[in-house]
């Protein structure tokens, strides 16, 4: 019955003279996430975007919407002729499809047509009364109901709305610049991957790999992870710095209680230059205040010590649990937690120092070729577009399908 | 041949031989490994899953594999008991359960549960009435099959499920085992169903391949432990190329329309009522696909040799318990006496028996019921 899908912008409206590019973005990022349904004819117009569905399913458009970054509420509509019959129906309709026990509603009407039979007060009396009989245990609330059926009685037809679903909020992904994410393929880095989105940021992600200290299928959950957060942002390049060499120095000069910051400014050194050559203005990671080691405020200050770039910690102080909760909202956790070597885990030092001291640092790394490893590295770099069900499970998918 | 035991057991629908051999061959590796072929592998699994939650109607994380029928009541039946051993020891079935489900009651109870065994009415079907009034705060599993695989009466799964509304906490199972491609059942958030049990071989899967639907927040405790499979509710490495060929079997199944078997069996209903010497144990209210019935003074086991002799392959009731010459027991229990239920014999059909082969049966069986006319 619905026929068309109203969507209103986040913060948008907020921001002045940015406000065309930002519609345009998400002009862009709609078009970009719903083109494989042909019939669709999407406009943005200054306050709001319409989709006309010409028979494309309103559930599965929604859905795909829900998680488009910039969007405030999304209500479907339903556009009939100018029969008060056919606006009852479709008014009902809209009110069932939002209805739980002790809800209430209001019906209200507006006019483009002054010439139309009936005025805004009989139109919302009559769709009220027709409500109230076919639910009657629903009740009209004038002020805050918790549904508002929209009536706009226009020349063409009438269009009846709710504000019903929330949208993902945020700012279109792409509005805020480039930003590096660095994934592990543990829990945190995609969640923070996920909110950096949330902000706007057209995501890269750069994954460091040390074979064959580190498994084909690490690497294969590395992007698998990335292939999640697709929905949120569109494709998204996928970097795999080889990462073995220097680790193998690490190892061999670096002593233990120093192995974990000094791999961490290594790899952040990486990233920093890949940011560069990118034109990325910022880099991203999951690091939570005080979970590990890396992560104590002594470590944070010496690890970030290679680089003035803003690195952007969206997780900076939220609890593993809710780190957890949001990774299960955006299916990564379950596979975060497949049991893959990383390049975190796999030379971790029984005992790394939690408050690691700079001159020390400087010293152990002046018995690095600092330079040549970082070269050497950035020069075997491979990028790969990771774009939506081009994972593993996909892969799993067609052999599956191949033997029915 | 004519093949008219299908509940017994049902033969493997080639395409799904294809799978399993494929399966077997290409993809052996054991899910639980890390490397690349338990990766296929558990790929494999999860899209069975997926398929079979799908075309059930449930969420994949509600489907635990078996292997079979009889596992599957077995771990549902005890499981609950152990689970539940702190909530209470009584548990409510029917007279006319597979042995699966009785045995494994009676076992439980030469170990101290209560047990209320509810009758049967002359159709074999359970009185929803009885069954509210057994029911006790110390009541913790409710099992009902769906299907009865000797007559193919229908049991009022719903209403059962309705009286059960006041126990919440009670395990309601069902062993839907004769219920795939025959008739409706309804499973997930919306049904009072809260365990359903099923079979691969009894739909055109490999034998030894099962699979037990356990709604979501409802526990079970394992009756196999070990590697932790199954999300640890049923240990021990998975039967990959099984589980797979079964979630094809389950799909060819669903494709095809449901009961088509009905149009056979009342055309075999229409000759049996003509024929005076014959007696109709089935209920008018049953499954598309049983029809149970014999010929009066003549033992079923009689009726399936001459019936076998001629290429024609039927069963003296239940399979399981034909060859041990017990009668059948649900025929006993709808009321019929001893004499009466021993002659009975079940033809039992697949989608793939054809209108043809019914009439074939019809013919060869006339004569063989004419053959008898001397003894009776």
């Amino acid at each position: 019955m619905i026929t068309e899908v109203m969507v209103r912008y986040g913060e948008l409206s907020t921001k002045g003279k940015n406000k065309k590019q930002f519609i345009k973005q998400l002009d862009n990022n709609v078009k970009n996430a719903l083109n494989e349904y042909r019939g669709l004819k999407i406009k943005s117009h200054r306050d709001r975007m319409h989709i006309e569905l010409n028979d494309e399913s309103a559930d599965i458009i929604i859905n795909k919407l829900k998680v488009i970054f910039g969007i405030q509420t999304i209500s479907p509509v339903i556009k009939v002729e100018k029969s008060i019959e056919k606006a009852k129906e479709a008014a009902l309709f809209l009110v069932k499809s939002n209805y739980e026990p002790g809800r209430t509603f209001k019906v209200n009407t507006k006019r483009a047509d002054h010439e139309w039979m009936f005025d805004t007060n009989e139109v919302n009396q009559m769709l009220g009364e027709y409500i109230m009989n076919s639910i009657p245990e629903i009740k009209v609330k004038m002020k805050k109901p918790d549904i508002n059926v929209r009536v706009e009685v226009r020349l063409d037809g009438i269009f009846l709305s709710i504000d019903s679903i929330k949208g993902a909020g945020g700012l279109p992904t792409g509005t805020s610049g480039k930003g590096m994410l660095m994934l592990s393929g543990g829990i945190d880095s995609p969640v923070a991957g996920y909110y950096a989105m949330k902000r706007g940021i057209q995501v890269e992600a750069v994954h460091f790999h040390s074979p064959p200290y580190t498994s084909p299928q690490a690497l294969q959950k590395a992007k698998d992870l990335t292939e999640k957060l697709v929905k949120f942002s569109g494709p998204l390049p996928f970097i795999e710095v080889p990462f073995t060499e220097i680790q193998e120095t690490i190892k061999r000069v670096v002593p233990q209680g120093y192995i974990m910051t000094i791999t961490r400014r290594m790899m952040l050194r990486i990233t920093d230059q890949l940011r560069e050559q990118r034109s990325g203005l910022a880099i991203i990671n999951g690091e939570s205040l005080g979970q590990v080691a890396s992560q104590t405020m002594e470590s944070m200050s010496v690890i970030n010590e290679v680089t003035h770039t803003p690195i952007l910690r969206p997780l900076i102080s939220m609890d593993k649990t809710d780190i957890i909760e949001v990774a299960q909202k955006i299916n990564t956790f379950e596979l975060a937690i497949l049991p893959y070597e990383d390049c975190c885990t796999i030379f971790t030092p029984p005992k790394p120092r939690t408050k690691p001291k700079l001159v020390h640092v400087l010293e152990i790394e002046e018995k690095m070729d600092i330079h040549g490893l970082i070269e050497r590295a950035i020069q075997g770099i491979k990028i790969e577009e990771i774009s939506a069900n081009n994972n593993q499970e996909s892969k799993q998918k067609h052999i599956f399908e191949d033997l029915l | 041949m004519i093949y008219l035991d299908n509940s017994a057991t049902t033969k493997i629908d080639s395409s799904v031989l294809d799978t399993f051999n494929k399966v077997n061959s290409m993809y052996f590796g054991n899910p639980s490994s890390l490397h690349e072929l338990g990766e296929t592998t558990t790929g494999l699994l999860t899209q069975s899953r997926n398929l079979i939650a799908e075309t059930i109607d449930v969420k994949p994380e509600e489907i635990f594999f078996t292997s079979g029928g009889t596992e599957g009541d077995n771990w549902v039946v005890k499981g609950t008991a152990i689970e539940k051993i702190a909530f209470g020891k009584h548990l409510i079935t029917s007279e006319i359960e597979h042995p699966a489900v009785l045995e494994s009651i009676k076992q439980l109870e030469n170990m101290g549960w209560e047990v209320t065994y509810l009758p049967v009415d002359s159709r074999g079907i359970i009185s929803v009435e009885k069954l509210r009034h057994a029911l006790r705060e110390d009541t913790v599993l409710v099992s009902v099959m769906a299907v009865n695989n000797e007559t193919g009466s229908v049991q009022p799964i719903e209403q059962i499920g309705e009286a059960l509304k006041d126990y919440p906490s009670i395990h309601f199972h069902v062993d839907a085992v004769q219920t795939v491609g025959k008739i409706d059942l309804k499973l997930g958030e919306q049904s009072r169903v809260d365990m359903a049990v099923f079979s691969g071989h009894k739909f055109h899967g490999p034998k030894g391949t099962g699979f037990v639907y356990v709604k979501k927040g409802r526990k079970l405790a394992p009756l196999l432990s070990g590697g932790g499979q199954e999300a640890g509710l049923r240990s021990g490495t998975e039967n990959v190329p099984g589980i797979v060929a079964m979630a094809k079997a389950l799909k060819l199944i669903s494709e095809k329309q449901a009961g088509t078997q009905t149009e056979l069996t009342l055309e075999l209903k229409k000759y049996l009522d003509t024929k005076k010497n014959i007696e109709v144990f089935s209920p008018e209210q049953r499954a598309p696909h049983i029809l149970c019935f014999g010929v009066k003074g003549i033992k079923g086991e009689v009726t399936v040799h001459a019936l076998e002799k001629r290429g024609v392959y039927v069963s003296t009731t239940s399979a399981c318990s034909s060859r041990k010459k017990v009668e059948s027991s649900t025929l006993l229990a709808m009321g019929i006496p001893k004499s009466r239920a021993e002659t009975a014999i079940r033809v039992s059909l697949s989608e793939d028996n054809t209108l043809a082969e019914l009439k074939s049966f019809i013919k060869i069986f006339d004569e063989i019921y004419h053959s008898f006319k001397a003894i009776q």
